[in-house]
């Protein structure tokens, strides 16, 4: 009898799943792309519900180059209406996403996200140029004949004497994430760039292998991509630097300090008005062809650029997500509003 | 087994002596004695492990467990609660619900007036989450409109962790002398006729001290690296900074070095609030004998204060560094002193599904999705793992093919997990069209990773049922058949349970093959359907352990209690059908 029913219950999960093979209409937004953005976009997502505007989109967290994948992979119900970027949408992606029928994307962009270089409040204060950390933090660095040599700096006062005279160790997020390339372009790169000034007109290829490596003798550790633990280990361990997003360090403000970078500290200010210059743009990008199909992707649109959300005092400010300028954040509502969709010559 | 302890003929004929064979024995009597005893250290360092892990989990997760609320009363008119002037549910559901409580709150606060402060009051206090429950009262019972009704409305987040004093130290102590209260200006100033306020100066000079004394260190090693550098220009900056550290130091020391001059208290210090006759003030100047400072909270009047009934209150951490400034602070424990505001379990947490707001984040979500995804997997691989154990054990004919089979087996129960997920991605999602993020997906991927740890064990447990029972049923008359399901199979079951609650303990933990289907996602409604978009309990973890908020890391660790809660049960429910299908021989 005990199988006679198992039998059945089997049967009945069989028909369950022939029932759900037919691909219906959806009723619910779908949301891919950047953990970073996240935060951001979940929160709209939920005041969209909240004020009855339609049910709760599903916002997923899947990075930004599997975002862009899933977003570019075709129009219609079985495919995301909108993905999360920290970076902006790739020509190469952009074509793909024309190859497979998605025309007519509309950009929003949304605010900054400030990449923070921290320690401990019982560590020294650090204030570092991008110079200072391209050679902390590069593979090779150029030696006394100006030849690219093994990192030869162990503590931070090596590589200048007024830097504390501390191990370098730090702690940031690993080769696969967002934040890692974003900190690459933001800093080692023009870091970089002064210091192996003749390399790159001589030879870039080899030029950008120097920024993009990053040691891999200790004093760089992988954290991970969670931003808590490096925030946990540099409360537990003074010495140690760690690289993460501004808005940790915002909310953990009484257990570590923003280092300044080329002299400018971050804050919120700072980042807003672009003197912090570790900061990049983070983009929400809407399928136009899905307005209409999916009900209220319209409105989420509307929900996401009104002042309640990305203005200065908005929710999302709250957040940790620093605002777009005044006068940017209007073109940005124009654009949105008349659903521009972006362009090939957008200059991506 | 054998008996070679006693000295018996034996140890005669190894040539040993009684006493020698005595002492062997002794010898072997403490070996065994210690390998016991590595047995028992084994054990218990074991349960310090399990004890230090779960008791830091427990720890972290209390904060979740409870949840602040504010008692107070809102009268929501019509005009406020309702899109069109109606009761019409839909109507209601439109209504502006702040508006309400904003006025609420004003009835707590009539003193704050100006825009920036009336402002702070409405936004910092309250959770998003209180004008919810304000609407979903009134839907339950409109009756309510226009009359006053007390609501006990949650706090957010920031306000909550202060309560429970995970934002910052607070350090209380009664005054000892006798207050003078008077009002100048916009400030208070307060007199005591004992060194209250010396006190604390002291301990600004004895801060001074300090930072002169790092001043004076930093300003030493720039001057020793600008005695070993030789460009001329990076020596002039320098020597700039260099200066510009002596001077800091020498201005901290001379402030230092004069005990009486009063301090300016700034946000990068500790802040320092004085509660008297009702009211909060908040120092900005202290000097030996009196102090300034604004008002925060009124007071009821401005009589002296007598020793003991009055108190200063020092937030450790600066205001600058804390998510609540000093006022909201003052607010908030100025509704504690009134009893407003107070402790309860937070059943929410239970009984609601995720969001992005921390105080109103729930598990119910990821919990519905994990049991929901569970379901779909044991009521897939149950079946097919005990029909395909049995048919491969009992029936199949060895030969190549069914090695073959075996082997493939084997080698699957190895496969690491995120390739069951890719396989359910092209297979479920793109082949059959399923939705995504949905338990049905999930369920089948993971039976899919489940199968051959239950085929294996299942084919385990039919291959230890004694051979003399089959064969006495065969040998009764009983057919191949009959032998298997009346006899071989209730003895296995035992065995075969186990191995299910192994895989599904397994399945329960994955979160690899689940993001590649879209259940890695944010998800506000409790799934009530397989098709439903849903999460589980392991992302669920995973999601929250990644957002800044502090109360978050708490949610995270609650989470991680009710995923063991969840195993503990499952494991439960396995031993009480052990039980059940035990037979013993």
């Amino acid at each position: 009898m005990k199988f006679r029913s198992l039998a059945s219950v089997a049967a009945l999960a069989l028909a369950g799943v022939a029932a759900a093979g037919t691909a219906e209409a959806r009723d619910q937004i779908r949301i891919v792309g950047s953990s970073t953005v996240y935060p951001f976009t979940t929160a709209v997502a939920e005041q969209f519900a909240r004020a009855g505007l339609g049910k709760a989109p599903v916002v997923e967290s899947t990075g930004t180059g599997g975002g862009m994948k899933l977003f570019c992979a075709g129009v219609g119900t079985d495919h995301p209406d909108a993905t999360n970027a920290s970076r902006r949408i790739k020509k190469s992606e952009f074509e793909d996403c024309r190859k497979n029928g998605v025309t007519d994307i509309i950009e929003l962009k949304v605010g900054f996200d400030g990449l923070t270089v921290a320690n401990s409040k019982a560590g020294p204060d650090f204030d570092l140029t991008k110079e200072q950390l391209f050679l902390a933090l590069a593979k090779e660095v150029p030696g006394p004949d100006g030849k690219l040599v093994p990192n030869p700096y162990r503590s931070w006062s090596d590589i200048d004497k007024t830097l504390p005279n501390e191990k370098i160790e730090v702690l940031g997020p690993p080769p696969t994430s967002g934040t890692r390339d974003s900190f690459l372009e933001l800093v080692m790169e023009p870091g970089a760039e002064k210091v192996l000034a003749d390399l790159k007109k001589s030879n870039p290829n080899a030029f950008a292998v120097a920024w993009k490596t990053i040691r891999e003798d200790g004093a760089y550790i992988d954290a991970g991509e969670n931003d808590n633990l490096i925030v946990q280990k540099l409360d537990a361990n003074p010495q140690a630097v760690g690289i993460f997003g501004y808005s940790f360090l915002e909310e953990n403000a009484a257990k570590i300090k923003g280092a300044k970078i080329d002299g400018v500290a971050p804050n919120f200010d700072t980042i807003a008005e672009g003197e912090y210059s570790v900061s990049r743009p983070l983009y929400v990008y809407f399928k136009k062809q899905h307005i209409g199909v999916v009900p209220g992707l319209d409105k989420f649109i509307a929900e996401y650029v009104s002042e309640k959300a990305l203005g200065e005092d908005g929710y999302l400010s709250r957040k940790g997500l620093v605002p777009l300028p005044a006068d940017e954040l209007a073109r940005v509502r124009e654009d949105v509003k008349e659903q521009k969709p972006l362009s090939a010559d957008a200059g991506l | 087994m054998t008996d070679i302890a006693a000295p018996s003929p034996g140890a005669r004929r190894l040539g040993l002596s009684p006493d020698e064979a005595a002492a062997r024995l002794r010898r072997r009597h403490a070996a065994e004695a210690r390998f016991r005893a590595y047995g028992i250290g084994a054990i218990a360092l074991a349960g310090i492990f399990l004890v230090v892990l779960i008791g830091d989990v427990i720890i972290k997760a209390l904060p979740a467990f409870t949840e602040y609320r504010l008692t107070m009363s809102v009268t929501p008119t019509l005009e406020q609660v309702s899109s069109d002037g109606t009761t019409d549910p839909q109507a209601l559901r439109g209504g502006d619900y702040d508006a309400a409580l904003r006025a609420g709150l004003q009835q707590l606060f009539p003193q704050v007036t100006t825009r920036a402060l009336r402002r702070k009051l409405n936004n910092e206090l309250l959770s998003s989450g209180a004008a919810m429950a304000l609407r979903d009262a009134v839907l339950a019972d409109p009756a309510i409109i226009g009359h006053p009704v007390t609501i006990e409305a949650l706090l957010d987040d920031a306000a909550d962790l202060y309560l429970k004093g995970l934002m910052t130290g607070r350090r209380q102590t009664a005054g000892q002398g006798q207050a003078q209260v008077t009002v100048d200006g916009g400030t208070v100033l307060l007199r005591s006729t004992a060194p209250d306020f010396a006190r604390i100066l002291a301990g600004i000079k004895e801060d001074l001290r300090g930072q002169a004394a790092a001043n004076r260190r930093e300003a030493a090693r720039l001057a020793a690296a600008a005695a070993a550098t030789s460009g001329e220009g990076q020596r002039e900056a320098l020597s700039r900074r260099i200066a510009d550290f002596e001077a800091k130091a020498s201005a901290a020391e001379a402030r230092a070095a004069n005990a009486e001059a009063p301090e300016t208290l700034t946000a990068s210090r500790p802040s320092q609030l004085v509660f008297i006759n009702g009211g909060i003030v908040k120092l900005t100047e202290i000097g030996a004998a009196e102090a300034r400072g604004t008002v925060l909270v009124p007071l009821a009047n401005t009589d002296a204060a007598p020793a003991g009934r009055w108190e200063i209150v020092t937030l450790t951490q600066p205001e600058a560094d804390r998510r609540l400034d000093d006022q909201v602070i003052a607010w908030l424990e100025n509704l504690k002193q009134r009893g407003l505001v107070s402790s309860h379990f937070a059943t929410r947490f239970f009984t609601s599904g995720d969001s992005r707001e921390p105080e109103q984040a729930g598990i119910l979500g990821a919990l519905v999705g994990s049991a929901l995804t569970m379901l779909v997997t044991l009521v897939l691989c149950l079946p097919i793992g005990v029909g395909a154990a049995v048919y491969l054990e009992e029936f199949a004919p060895k030969n190549r093919l069914t090695d073959l089979i075996e082997v493939n087996i084997n080698n699957l129960a190895a496969v690491p997990s995120i390739v069951f997920g890719l396989l359910g991605l092209a297979m479920f999602l793109n082949f059959f069209g399923l939705p995504r993020s949905a338990p049905l997906v999930g369920g089948l991927v993971l039976a899919l990773l489940v199968l051959p740890t239950i085929i294996i064990a299942s084919r385990a447990a039919l291959k230890s049922v004694p051979p003399s029972i089959r064969e006495a049923a065969l040998g009764i008359g009983a057919s191949h058949q009959q032998a298997v399901f009346h006899h071989v199979l209730p003895l296995a079951m035992p065995g075969i349970m186990t191995g299910t609650i192994i895989g599904m303990a397994h399945a329960l933990g994955e979160t690899a093959p689940l993001l590649l289907i879209g259940m890695v996602a944010f998800i506000v409604d409790v799934p009530g359907s397989i098709t439903d978009a849903a999460t589980a309990l392991p992302v669920q973890i995973y999601l929250w352990s990644d957002l800044p908020e502090p109360l978050f890391q708490a949610k995270t660790a609650a989470a991680i209690l009710v995923l063991l809660g969840f195993l503990f049960i499952m494991n439960g429910l396995a031993i009480l059908l052990r039980r059940r299908f035990e037979r013993r021989w």
